[in-house]
């Protein structure tokens, strides 16, 4: 079942795990931006999670321990935004960016010492048996927990933002912060809550990658993860699903390339390993082009401060 | 509670205040996360701000002053034009890194002749080269509507892997012995950007950043161009109803801040660095957001911003060598100024009351 | 009619629901309400009458409690009343119909509605209650239609059921009838005193007179801050309440009747797709006006004014041949190139669009005087010239304003559009066109700039005037018609039009009526 070296079940299994962070840091940003914000810090938070995910597992032994320690992370380091663009009512694309270039240098900072050290190993959820079931084991039950909750939280995400009265207040506010004050709503306290939340996601997003995906930990480990989660959020139009749809797309193509590389393929490695990030850029025209803000889905407030005047 | 209330008329003292005030509280900060990491605050402090200007290695450590801030200000420059109008180039790395290729590409191809004109054509080639790689999210956002700063960090990326292809095969030198890199431009008179003042560190790039801010200040002042670059950056609907096109205004402002930011690579690429290598580009082109807000997108303003971030990175190695600190320090450091600057910055335009005094002055 | 500021008990001897005592509001530099009172009876209609910036609007948000009094006492239902939050005044029985902000256009009527109730029942259950409600008081609603495809009105029915489906006391409706036709009117006013009888009290703000002598059971009258006078509308003249409200007496803007010359705009089948999201495209729009002429264009709001004003400024651009200014084609013209050849406008949005707000007065004259007033030179800007210019229209329009260099946020509403409009009619121009030349701004200034605009049209210039105010289009113009999603009528003589005619050429009132036929 091989197609040119390379076997689609082990594709389809490894692009579920690849596509793990980006999926859970989009996740999050789609509900940052529902609620109004444009945070351009994906990538800071996310390796500031994965630095913290790294740490804390180290020390406690407990890989769960360090998703927990990457969440916290990323939704502190989300405060400073928060703090700067809900109550200073800095600008959100200036903010969003030195949160990037400050998360960069603070676990660049903080990693020093951790070089070469390994991390306790993310087990698999479910029993070994399954996993070896022809085609349906790997792709089904051969995976760690977080995938399984990553899945599980796209369609948390899809529910919460589509059924319940929270995900409704949050759509509301992302429309039209002047409306949700006028009935009373608390516009710049609900951002700071979905800001947090898009925080701990990438945070739990870049501890996967030190955790699971590398495992080790390395300067700049993220590489540009935070960014294409941005673009899946567009790409997605804000809706989970395709959120989901998006990252295993990419996850699929960061797969692929590395199968090739690694068959041999007569593509040149730098070619292929700008695969991703050209895929990004194609995928972003196709969905905007032609079509209007309002189209797309794009909340109306989106990147615009709140500031109740009377 | 405390309330913000907005200003009618932004605050003239604040406007200018604000960045000394920002550089303080990072001053006061920083020391303490210093402190935090078992250095002594006012020791390092003093190594970054003190002693590149005044202290025992100043006559050397003050050229490389202007050799930092040169490339800083020509991308800072070129960024804050876009800032200004609301459009946001984020990826003047990528320019920098293709300007850098393309104009050493030039250079190279003609190796060893001797020529005049072989430095500008590099110089042209460089600019061409940033322009070019700018055109292409400047085009797709007017074309197809496409997020510029998405698609402009995407091209950092590939430009990171084409400077890598370029240093281990079609720039590679072939008398390097293997090694990766490219032939090196000090030992090739007629491509090299050799110092013109050195005691000052003053090479092409530094006299262009000079000539460039003066001539931007300019534009944004007193050219109607400059008027609808603030003005489609303040009310882009006014923009449009003043007459702007915003195709040709994101065009304009793309290909400029692209071509200086190319400039910035080709200058520093045939000069301080010298040859094509993976990692010559030292994070300029993301520095430099910092040193556009930090100079309040102001192009004068950007020149004292790029001296104050270039302290910070000579003081940041002096700090380094002597003293230990871990060079990731720096860029928390940097990364911290510009959280402060955009803090401090909302009193400009707001200002903190009580509610019982904004009631009573309400009142007179 | 009283003339004091002292409280009046509720009409025709009805128990009491709403009282306030001595409420006094301070904002920087502005005092909003100074010492007001007043009282609502259970099931009254009580108008809040005042011109712009009297202090209604900044009343009935403490009463909803979006802002907090400084001082002075309220009492709801014999309880002393002090709503922290709207929620609190919500549960209490007290609901609001906003003038403006308070809809969300991605979202459907059902959620809408749900955001303004404190517990809402699960969605399927408050589609049908919306249902049933707006049936009940004829305002037919489908909860699953997207807010942003409804028309004025129906947006308006979208908050009013979301009050009524809880049971309020109070309704407070702020300027409800500036989107609605004449006929739509009468529906709402329907509406109302049908609440009215079931036992709801109504606090009505407006400064349209008629209306209130049409509706309201007692008035309170607001002068910059203050309670100027309470009266029964029905036993008042509009002339005597207009007097109380404005403080002056008000001369209508002179006209001197010009022989019409040439065309000097024509707009012939003019057809453009609404860039605004949820905006409304134009169909098939033909008009011209000649020299000293003045059209007025009616229309409620969002029936295609915006994308008319952005086709004739330029904005947006059309085939050459559909639009002419002098006979020239100049339809693909953008902005610079219609001032240029002498067509100036004046956009609806103030803060954002016809100025920029950030900006100072000086900046905003060269916004559009550059190319009239000949303020660049090769391409630099001549900034004492543009002072100059800016300078003469603040003197010459009697704009209050420490300086020319002040940005333009810190005027106030009127004072802006004054320097606006004077901007505009001060560059000699052959075509001008105006989107709600007097929006926002108090009666004295309105009728300074009325009277500037048919200074102008005696000069020669041909006018278009886009207003919702019908009084105001038929005190300035020559001609008349009526935008209606994206058509124009064909324009007809002022003279000898009634309301009627002119609630007919404003396409009725979209079908609200049948709902009540059914009764």
């Amino acid at each position: 079942m091989d197609f040119g070296g390379i076997n689609p079940v082990i594709l389809i299994a490894g692009l579920m795990a690849t596509s793990v962070p980006i999926l859970l840091a989009a996740l999050g940003e789609a509900v940052v931006e529902r609620s109004g914000v444009l945070n351009l810090g994906v990538e800071g938070m996310m390796i500031v999670g994965a630095l913290g995910g790294f740490v804390v597992a180290v020390h406690t032994g407990s890989p769960f321990a360090g998703f927990l320690g990457g969440a916290v992370a990323g939704a502190a380091l989300s405060l400073i935004f928060a703090a700067l663009t809900q109550v200073f009512l800095a600008n959100q694309v200036a903010t969003g960016l030195a949160l990037t270039l400050f998360g960069l240098g603070l676990s660049s900072l903080g990693g020093q010492g951790y070089n070469g050290i390994k991390p306790p190993h993310t087990v698999g959820l479910l029993p070994d048996a399954l996993a070896k079931i022809p085609v349906a084991g790997p792709i089904l039950f051969g995976h760690d927990w977080v995938v399984y909750f990553s899945i599980l939280m796209t369609a948390a995400t899809w529910y919460v933002l589509k059924f319940t009265r929270v995900g409704l207040i949050i759509r509301a506010v992302g429309e039209n912060h002047d409306a949700a004050h006028a009935l009373g709503y608390k516009v710049n306290r609900i951002r700071l809550l979905c800001i947090m939340f898009g925080g701990a996601m990438a945070g739990i997003g870049g501890a996967y990658i030190s955790l699971v995906r590398v495992p080790q930990w390395v300067d700049g480990i993220t590489a540009g993860a935070g960014w294409i989660a941005l673009a899946i959020v567009v790409f997605a139009s804000w809706r989970p699903w395709r959120v989901l749809a998006g990252a295993w797309l990419f996850g699929g193509i960061s797969v692929l390339q590395l199968n090739l590389q690694a068959a041999g393929s007569a593509i040149p490695v730098e070619y292929l390993s700008m695969a991703p990030y050209l895929l990004t850029i194609v995928v972003l025209v196709i969905m905007s082009s032609g079509r209007g803000k309002a189209s797309m889905g794009a909340p109306a407030s989106l990147g615009q401060n709140f500031h109740a005047a009377r | 509670m405390i309330r913000l209330e907005k200003r009618p008329n932004p605050s003239r003292f604040w406007l200018y205040a604000t960045p000394p005030v920002a550089v303080l509280l990072t001053m006061v900060v920083g020391g303490i996360l210093f402190a935090a990491m078992g250095k002594n605050p006012i020791e390092v402090i003093r190594t970054i701000f003190w002693d590149p200007i005044f202290g025992e290695f100043a006559f050397y450590l003050r050229g490389q002053l202007l050799v930092k801030a040169g490339p800083l200000i020509l991308i800072a420059i070129g960024l804050a034009l876009g800032f200004r109008a609301g459009i946001w180039n984020i990826g003047a790395e990528g320019q920098y890194i293709i300007g850098a290729i393309c104009g050493a590409a030039v250079g190279l191809a003609v190796f060893p002749t001797e020529n005049r004109l072989i430095f500008p054509a590099m110089v042209i080639a460089g600019a061409f080269g940033g322009w070019l790689w700018a055109m292409i999210p400047a085009i797709l956002k007017t074309r197809f509507n496409t997020n510029e700063i998405l698609v402009s960090l995407m091209l950092v990326y590939v430009a990171q892997t084409i400077l890598a292809k370029a240093s281990t095969s079609f720039l590679k030198n072939p008398e390097g012995m293997g090694f990766p890199g490219s032939r090196n431009f000090n030992t090739y008179p007629a491509a090299k950007n050799g110092y013109l003042i050195e005691s000052l560190g003053l090479h092409w790039g530094g006299v262009a950043a000079l000539v460039t801010a003066v001539l931007i200040y300019i534009l944004l002042t007193r050219h109607i161009a400059g008027f609808q670059i603030r003005l489609a950056g303040q009310a882009p609907r006014a923009a449009r109803f003043h007459g702007v096109n915003p195709t040709r205004l994101v065009v304009m402002c793309m290909g400029i801040s692209g071509a200086l930011a190319g400039l910035a690579g080709l200058f520093e690429v045939a000069g301080p660095a010298g040859q094509i290598s993976i990692d010559f580009n030292t994070g300029y082109g993301f520095t430099a957001i910092i040193v556009a807000f930090l100079g309040r997108l102001n192009p004068l303003g950007i020149v004292l911003a790029g001296f104050l971030m270039a302290l910070t990175y000579v003081g940041g190695e002096m700090a380094s060598t002597n003293l230990g600190l871990p060079s990731a320090a720096i860029q928390v450091f940097q990364g911290m100024l510009l959280f402060f600057l955009l803090g401090v910055d909302v009193l400009t335009n707001y200002r903190f009351r009580l509610p019982a005094a904004a009631a009573t002055a309400g009142a007179k | 009619m009283t003339g004091t500021g002292t409280e009046k008990g509720g009409g025709a001897g009805r128990p009491e629901l709403l009282k306030i005592s001595g409420v006094t509001k301070a904002y920087p530099g502005v005092i909003a309400n100074s010492d007001v009172g007043f009282t609502v009876g259970e099931g009254e209609v009580h108008a809040l009458l005042g011109e712009n910036g009297a202090g209604k609007s900044t009343l009935v948000k403490m009463i909803y409690g979006l802002v907090r009094p400084d001082s002075g006492s309220m009492t709801f239902r014999g309880q002393p009343y002090q709503p922290a939050k709207p929620a609190e005044a919500r549960r209490l029985g007290v609901a609001m119909v906003f003038q403006h902000f308070s809809l969300f256009e991605a979202l459907n009527v059902a959620e809408n509605v749900a955001l303004g109730m404190e517990s809402p029942p699960p969605m399927r259950e408050l589609a049908s209650r919306i249902r049933a409600v707006s049936e009940e008081y004829g305002l037919p609603l489908d909860p699953a239609r997207m807010v942003g495809d409804l028309s004025a009105g129906e947006r308006q029915r979208v908050e009013i059921i979301r009050c009524l489906l809880q049971d309020p006391k109070l309704l407070i409706m702020d300027e409800p009838t500036s989107v609605l036709t004449p006929q739509e009117v009468e529906i709402l006013f329907k509406t109302l005193r049908q609440l009215s009888s079931e036992g709801t009290a109504i606090l009505y703000i407006s400064h349209k007179l008629e209306e209130i002598k049409a509706l309201c059971d007692e008035a309170t009258i607001l002068r910059r801050g203050k309670v100027v006078g309470t009266c029964t509308p029905r036993e008042r003249t509009a002339r005597e309440m207009a007097e109380l409200m404005v403080g002056t007496t008000l001369t209508p803007p002179e006209r001197h009747p010009v022989d019409k010359g040439e065309v000097a705009l024509g707009v012939s089948d003019l057809s453009v797709a609404s860039p605004i999201p949820f905006g409304t495209s134009l169909k098939n729009v033909s008009f011209t006006v000649a020299k000293g002429e003045v059209l007025g264009i009616a229309g409620v709001a969002g029936n295609g004014q915006d994308e008319l004003l952005l086709a004739l400024s330029g904005e947006l651009r059309v085939e050459p041949d559909r639009l002419r200014i002098a006979s020239h084609a100049a339809g693909d013209l953008g902005p610079v190139e219609r001032r240029k050849a002498g067509l100036v406008s004046a956009p609806e949005d103030r803060y954002g669009h016809a100025a920029a707000p950030d900006m100072s007065l000086i900046e905003n004259a060269f916004l559009t005087g550059a190319i009239r007033r000949g303020l660049v030179n090769r391409g630099f800007i001549d900034w004492g010239k543009t002072r100059a210019f800016a300078e003469e229209v603040i003197a010459e329009y009697d704009v209050r304003t420490p300086g020319p260099e002040v940005a333009a946020r810190a005027l106030s509403g009127g004072n802006l559009q004054k320097f606006l409009m004077g901007r505009e009619l001060n560059q000699s121009p052959s075509v001008i066109v105006i989107n709600q030349p007097t929006w926002g701004v108090d009666a004295a200034a309105a009728a300074a700039i009325r009277q500037a605009i048919l200074d102008r049209a005696a000069e020669g210039a041909a006018v278009v005037v886009i207003s919702q105010d019908l009084d105001e289009l038929l005190e300035v113009s020559d001609n008349f018609a009526v935008l209606n999603e994206g058509r124009l009528t064909k324009p007809v003589p002022v003279q000898g039009l009634t309301m009627d005619q002119i609630g007919l050429m404003m396409g009725g009132a979209h079908g609200m009526e049948v709902a009540h036929h059914a009764e």
